[in-house]
Order: structure tokens, then sequence, then C-alpha cells
């Protein structure tokens, strides 16, 4: 069975069609429970999310800031595996069907084994992944699988990659590609970089692929700002210190239903 | 005039452009991170082939660190490892008190041909933060060290000692509190500050160059080391003795003694309580391939690449992963790693102590406990060389409570002081 790098293709292009950007949306699996997550991640689709990120927890997330930190202890502590996470992405699919990616570091795949997490991961419905660890210099065996399993492969780009080596990124990076609005780890900040916009315009220079932007995204007006110059508006930070703040799960699901909303409103300009 | 402390690596084979010793290493880095990386292993390169910088690299080692560190021969010490000939690379006789100087001087000389004003690094022990510490009062670099929290309590020596530098130490929080998590924080803050900040990385881990990088700084111990013991005993030893957490100075040991095929490379990792109850940092012994920090190594893990914490009773060797080079080496059979108990280890502090005068690290005491072992299977014909890569100074809370030395008051008063040392397994 084929992955849904298809479908992913295709709800990009339909919101460049609506003439707005796409709302992307970040949620772990396993936080605050396998079935909590799953409901999380059906509302933020239900909310108004066109795509949605599964972050596959590690031990060592280097690139995340202290929320998704929290967030994967939880998941960690409370024995989530990759079983769970084939099945969030499974589910919310079967439910929506939405394009789900998985998000996470490189090592739990490579001792996982490549060929049986993108067979696994086509066969749940997800259409692709980011290994914000994994450069593309060292892709190559990745790519080779999800490639046969019709995975999209979303390399990260980073404010201070250079132009050749945005070209040499999108060269071989299928579905979006994830542009860094800053340098630094997930978090929510009180401003949207200006370095975002100018890495846009540089990694659109090199590729037709829709570029959209994450890190440090949270608010509805920065949505509807990044949505003025992307393709998309990756949003993840935000929607688990909704869910952390939250007085019980029922609470937490809700309030990612509501924020998926006020963020699609933001990407379509309605702020 | 050739270099004569900073000798890097004449063979030129490993690693290979790409950073790979075998199937080990490479640069799994974020791409923000890719950019100074690059830009490290591209001075590096630069200053590789600059006299002037192995001309200011070697009158601080000589002048500064003191190079060359003494070989000290402790026939008293031999006697318990079966009557072979056992020689001690004083690298605790450096500047600071360890080998990590050799290492920290050379990255602090490219920080500053890179133009930048600041400098992060992680500490297990806090010998490397110190000696980071010391080399950014020395150049006038901003200085901030990542320390995991439990290590801040077991080597409070050692934070008093960096703050004294001026140095700015943060206690990391998440994860085990240990080395790990102090790796992680520091990766966090290098993605942020990137532009004005080097990261100098305190062994032969991380991404490619850092792996090569460091142990070309420290390969000065086995060359000495090398040279001593021919004038000294007119011949090669039949074993090279270090102990590994990241592998730092067994690599630097070792290296000169590769091509040398009649010296056995031998590591010895923290087995902690016993490499079968699970606690433990016994990476090469009891892991398997995976990537941490930024290179392929082994790695202590789950069936699902989770990391999983580590134990050992020296905050110098309490890490789950080690240098590429030495998985290359033990998948090669040049280099024998072995796994000894944090109990072997603090025995072999207190001989060591007692029958040469040389209060050694907890983690070189790793390395003495595995001489012990080696020097009883070579017998009295045995020639053994041991790094010595720290001085226990740091160590004297953790052994004093181990040993019983404090009186029932200064055991109370140091309690009160809050000095609470964590210390497991039954006290001797």
């Amino acid at each position: 069975m084929s992955g849904n790098i298809q479908l992913l293709n295709d709800t990009l292009a339909a919101a460049k069609a609506e003439g707005r950007a796409a709302l992307i949306a970040y949620l772990p699996a396993g936080f605050p429970t396998v079935d909590g997550g799953i409901a999380a991640v059906k509302a933020a689709l239900d909310g108004g999310a066109d795509v949605v990120e599964v972050g596959l927890p590690h031990s060592d997330p280097v690139l995340d800031g202290p929320v998704i930190q929290t967030a994967d202890d939880i998941a960690l502590r409370g024995g989530v595996r990759i079983a769970d996470v084939m099945r969030t992405v499974r589910e919310a699919h079967a439910a929506t069907g939405r394009p789900i990616l998985v998000m996470t570091y490189w090592n739990p795949i490579d001792r996982y084994g490549v060929e049986r997490f993108t067979a696994e991961l086509a066969e749940a419905g997800g259409a692709g992944c980011i290994l914000p660890d994994l450069p593309v210099q060292e892709s190559a065996l990745w790519r080779e699988h999800a490639d046969k399993h019709g995975l999209a492969t979303v390399f990260v780009v980073a404010p201070s990659s250079k132009d050749e080596r945005l070209a040499e990124i999108t060269a071989v990076g299928s579905g979006f590609v994830y542009a860094a609005s800053l340098m630094g780890v997930t978090g929510t900040r009180e401003s949207v970089s200006s370095q975002a916009e100018d890495l846009v315009r540089r990694t659109r220079a090199t590729t037709a692929t829709p570029v959209c932007v994450g890190l440090g995204v949270s608010t509805p007006a920065q949505a509807a700002e990044v949505a003025g110059f992307a393709d998309g508006v990756i949003v993840g930070s935000a929607f688990v210190k909704r869910m952390l703040d939250a007085d019980d799960d029922t609470a937490a699901v809700e309030a990612v239903r509501t924020l998926a909303g006020e963020l699609a409103r933001g990407v379509r300009g309605q702020v | 005039m050739p270099s004569t402390f900073f000798v890097p690596d004449p063979e030129g084979q490993v690693p290979s452009a790409e950073g790979y010793f075998g199937a080990f290493g490479g640069k799994f880095i974020p791409e923000a991170l890719v950019a100074a990386v690059d830009q490290v292993a591209v001075e590096y390169d630069k200053a590789k082939q600059d006299p002037e910088f192995a001309r200011e690299l070697d009158d601080l080692l000589a002048d500064y660190t003191g190079r060359p560190s003494a070989l000290t021969e402790v026939p008293r010490f031999a006697e318990h490892a079966g009557g072979a000939r056992v020689f001690l690379k004083r690298e605790d006789l450096n500047h600071t008190g360890s080998h990590k100087i050799n290492n920290v001087l050379g990255q602090a000389l490219l920080t500053k041909r890179m133009g930048k004003t600041r400098v992060i690094a992680e500490t297990g022990a806090g010998q490397h933060g110190v000696a980071t510490a010391t080399a950014c009062a020395l150049f006038g670099l901003d200085c901030t060290i990542y320390m995991g929290e439990i290590d801040t309590r077991r080597q409070a020596l050692n934070v008093a000692r960096m703050r004294m530098l001026g140095a700015e130490v943060i206690a990391v929080k998440s994860g085990s509190r240990t080395l790990k998590d102090a790796i992680n924080e520091a990766f966090r803050d290098w993605v942020a500050n990137v532009d004005h900040t080097h990261y100098l990385f305190g062994t032969v881990a991380g991404p490619h160059p850092f792996p090569a990088m460091v142990r070309d700084f420290h390969r000065v111990i086995g060359v000495e080391a090398r040279r001593q013991l021919l004038e000294r005993a007119g011949r090669l030893p039949d074993a090279a003795v270090a102990c590994v957490g990241g592998g730092s100075n067994a690599i630097g040991l070792f290296h000169a003694f590769i091509p040398d095929e009649g010296v056995r490379l031998i590591g010895c990792e923290p087995a902690g309580h016993g490499v079968e109850t699970g606690e433990h940092a016994a990476t090469l012994t009891a892991g398997e391939p995976g990537i941490l920090h930024g290179s392929r190594s082994y790695v202590l893990q789950d069936d699902e690449g989770q990391i999983t914490e580590p134990y050992s009773i020296s905050a110098g060797l309490d890490y789950p992963g080690i240098g590429p080079e030495h998985a290359y080496l033990k998948d090669s059979g040049r280099g024998e790693y072995r796994a000894v108990t944090d109990d072997a280890a603090m025995q072999a502090l207190r001989l060591l102590s007692r029958t040469e005068g040389i209060i050694p690290a907890i983690e070189s005491a790793h390395a003495l406990a595995g001489a012990l072992e080696v020097g009883k299977e070579l017998g009295k014909d045995g020639l053994i060389v041991v790094n010595l890569s720290g001085r226990g100074d740091k160590d004297m809370d953790t052994a004093a409570r181990y040993f019983g030395l404090y009186d029932t008051d200064a055991e109370v008063a140091a309690d009160e002081a809050g000095s609470t040392a964590e210390i497991e397994g039954d006290a001797k």
C-alpha cells in the first residue's frame, strides 16, 4: 500500500487555489495519553487544520524547547511506542481523510528499521516524515524507502542555509519545505522573525514545492502575517501549551479545536 | 620547526571526508547548525596547515599547561598488578588537573580565528567545564557551561572553580540530569546563538569534525607516552589502558599506538553497579549502534531507539554514548573494551593513593582497575601504560562518603552545607 504523498500535495495545492496558506498543526503522539493524543489530532483537523504532524516522542529532543520536551516526557513516561504513533496516524487519517505526517528524530527510525517504519507508516495512511536531525547528506537511505512507499520527505531549512545549500535540499525534498522562521528551538515567540520572509523568498527561488514556515508561530495574528508570504503556517508549541494548561483531557482537546479554528481564520486573513 | 605538541593524525586515513570511521561518525545535525559545523571544519583544516597556529598552541601547551606531562612508574601499585611494570601518563599534572585542557586550548584558539566571542560547553565531572572556563578567562571570551543538576551536586568543587573563573554555570534539570542532558541543552543554546557562539565540545563524539579534531588535540598524550616509554623502558608497552566515557583521553593515548600492532589498546568503561544490573554506562559492552548527539556510534538505547539513562559513580563517564572512532576500533578488533564496576574503580583509587601518594580522579581510577586486571593477565614481564587522565581533588566528597572518611560531625556538617553527593552502593 502506498503512502499519501499525493494527498498532501493536493491539500497544499487546494489551499493555494483558495488564495490562502495552509494550516499545519503539530501534536505529539501519546500526549497526554495515546487516545487523548488521537482525540487532539482529530480536534485540530476538525477545528480547521489542513495537515497534522504527529510527533514521535524522543528521549533526547535537542531541537525542542521546554513545552514540547514536557509533552514528550509525559508521553514517554506513559509508555508510548511506535505502534501507538502508527495507530494515531491511522485513526486520525481514517476519521478525517486528511494528510498526516510524522515528525521525529532519526534514531528511533534507524533503530526500528527504515523499511519497517516506512512500510508501516504508508500502511497506516501516513503522508510523509519530517526528520530535523537528518540532513540531506545523510538522507539517501531514508529517501530510498520513503520514495518506495509513497511518503514525502520534508526537509527543514534555516535562516543560516546558504542559497546553494537550499538548492541541494529542495532538489531532493518533497511534500513541502519546512522553513524555520528563526535560529532556535521550538517554542512560542512574541513576534515572527524578519528572517522568515527572506528565507521563504530564497527557498522559492530554488523550487516550486510549497514553503511552509514554522518555529515560534503561535497566534492568529502571527499566522496571518506568515500567511502573507508563505504557503503554509506550522504551529506546534502553542497547541501543546494550551493542552498542558487545560484542566483535564476533555478541556485539552477542546482547547486544540478552538486554537485550530482561530489559526484557520488567521491563515485566511480573518484576524 | 615541526610542532612539538600539536601533532594531527599523520595517517590521514580516517575519518573519510564525510566524517566516517568505517560505519561510524557522520554529521546528524539540524540544518541550523550545518553552516556553523562546516565553518569549524574549514577553519580547523586551515589551522592544521598553518605553522602559526601550531606555534601558538605549542607555546600554550608548554608554558601554560606544562607539557610534556610526566611519565611516572608506580612499582608499589604494580605489585598488585601481577608484578607487571606500570607507568602512568600524568595528565593529572596539567594545568586545571586533567587532559581536557589540551583540546580546550586548541578549540579556544580556533574560536578566536572564527571571530566568535562566546563559548558554550557541556561538562560531566566538571573537568572540561573548568578547562573551558580557564581558556575563556585567558582569551577574554564569554563562557557558559551546561552541567547536569546531579553532577553540579556531586562535583560541587568544580562548579565553584568555574564560577571563580568567571563562567556562568547552568544546572540542567531535564532528562537524567547528567552529561547527556547537558549536551542536549548546549545544542539548544548553540542553535539559537550560533552566529557569535562556538560550542567547545569536550569529547571525541558529536558531529564531524569534532571526533577527529578533538582527537588531534589530544594525540599529544600518546605521542609523548610512546617516546617516554621507549626512553625509559626501552620498548613499547604491551598494553595502553585508559578509561572511556565519551572517549577523549583514551583516543588521545591510543592514537599514536594504533600502528604498533603489538600494543593492545584497552578501554575501561563504567560498569556502575554491574552491567548485569542495568545500572551502568558501558556503551560499547552493552550498547547497540545508533545516533546520539550528531554521530552514529554505539549508544545505550531501548528497542525503539529511546536513549536509556546511564549510571556511573563517576560523573565524567556517566554517558550513554561513545566517540565513533572507539566504535570503529572495537568493531575492527584493534581496540578492546572491558567494563569496570564502581567498586573496582574505588578500590583502585584508594590503592594508588596509598601505594604511590597519587589521588586519581574516579574516572581515571576505572583505568587503574583495568590495569590491575591486565597486569595479572600479562604477568611480571608485562609493561603497561595507563592514562591518569585527571586528579582526584574534585572527587574527595564522593570518596570520603564511599570509604567513610568523614568524622561523624564533619559528615553532618557536610550534609547541612548541602553538598549531598549522591552515593549509591555500599560504603566501604
